[in-house]
């Protein structure tokens, strides 16, 4: 009994940022010229690691991807993206692992990262960012159109297609700009915002949903 | 607005930056041999030129990184940007 009590606390606690939009976002994409969604609890890392560094090669192996390095450009390898935030600083996005409390097993993310970064030389930090931000799904011909009411960033595919992703800001509020797809962006914002860029998302949209 | 290029993410609006002030101004080598004038002239005294001007920014909602802009005070045109800890440039 106290065991069921425990596990329906938890289940409880664990409510994503945008969870109350789930039926506007469905009535957004209906119409079909446009998808909004969110993807809750993704697992979100803040690797910190100079990228000439033995363990950052050795990351790069746990990822099976080396570290991009050039600005603005995120890899993908599996179910795993590696986005570039600065020159020794990168985001690495997984799926979402469950309520495991942290450092209680050795199979997660943070934990195979933490085991490949090992502790001989350098500096390595791997920290556990996945509440900071929630991450919305835009995808659909207009997307670029929608996010292009309030961000300043060039958008066209040839400057930031599959592959590119950017820190700006939209709206005013600091998000991740990623490009998934030719029409697909994920953008990542912080959960204290998610509300505020979630509202604006659906006014800059009303247009081209009918 | 200025636009400006950051030397890691490119030319970004001005508001995704942070003003840092006047560019290689240097910690003094031995400060407790400072006297009171010499450190308030370290800490407060800037240059205010009215031309180009060596100052930092910060990208504050970008790669969050600092760098060095050679800028006209007076027409705002913007001659170089370059890393920290590199020097000068020399303009022409």
């Amino acid at each position: 009994m106290a065991e069921r009590r425990n596990a329906d606390r938890r289940s409880a606690d664990r409510r994503s940022p945008l969870a109350g939009f789930a039926a506007r976002f469905e009535t957004a994409s209906a119409g079909g010229a446009l998808r909004l969604a969110e993807i809750p609890f993704l697992t979100q890392l803040n690797l910190r690691v100079d990228a000439k560094s033995p363990a950052a090669e050795r990351i790069g192996r746990a990822l099976g991807t080396t570290l991009p390095v050039e600005p603005g450009s995120a890899v993908r390898s599996g179910d795993l993206t590696v986005l570039w935030l600065g020159p020794d600083e990168w985001l690495v996005l997984g799926p979402d692992e469950g309520e495991a409390e942290i450092g209680a097993g050795g199979a997660g993310l943070r934990d195979r990262l933490v085991e490949a970064a090992g502790s001989a030389d350098g500096h390595v930090s791997v920290v556990d960012v996945s509440a900071q931000r929630t991450t919305l799904v835009l995808a659909g011909a207009r997307a670029r159109d929608v996010l292009a009411h309030g961000c300043a960033l060039d958008l066209h595919p040839r400057v930031f297609g599959p592959g590119r992703c950017a820190q700006t800001l939209l709206a005013r509020a600091q998000v991740v700009l990623v490009a998934r797809e030719t029409d697909e962006f994920w953008v990542l914002c912080r959960s204290s915002f998610a509300g505020y860029v979630a509202e604006w998302l659906l006014d800059a949209a009303a247009e081209y949903v009918t | 607005m200025l636009l400006i290029p950051c030397p890691w993410c490119g030319p970004r609006d001005e508001i995704e930056f942070h003003y840092g002030g006047q560019a290689h101004v240097a910690y003094p080598e031995d400060p407790a041999a400072l006297s009171d004038e010499e450190w308030a002239r370290y800490l407060f005294f800037r240059d205010n030129p009215k031309g180009r001007f060596a100052e930092r920014w910060s990208h504050s909602a970008g790669c969050r990184r600092w760098f060095n802009v050679v800028r006209d005070t007076a027409t705002n045109e913007i001659h170089a940007v370059y890393r920290i800890g590199e020097p000068r440039p020399v303009i022409a």
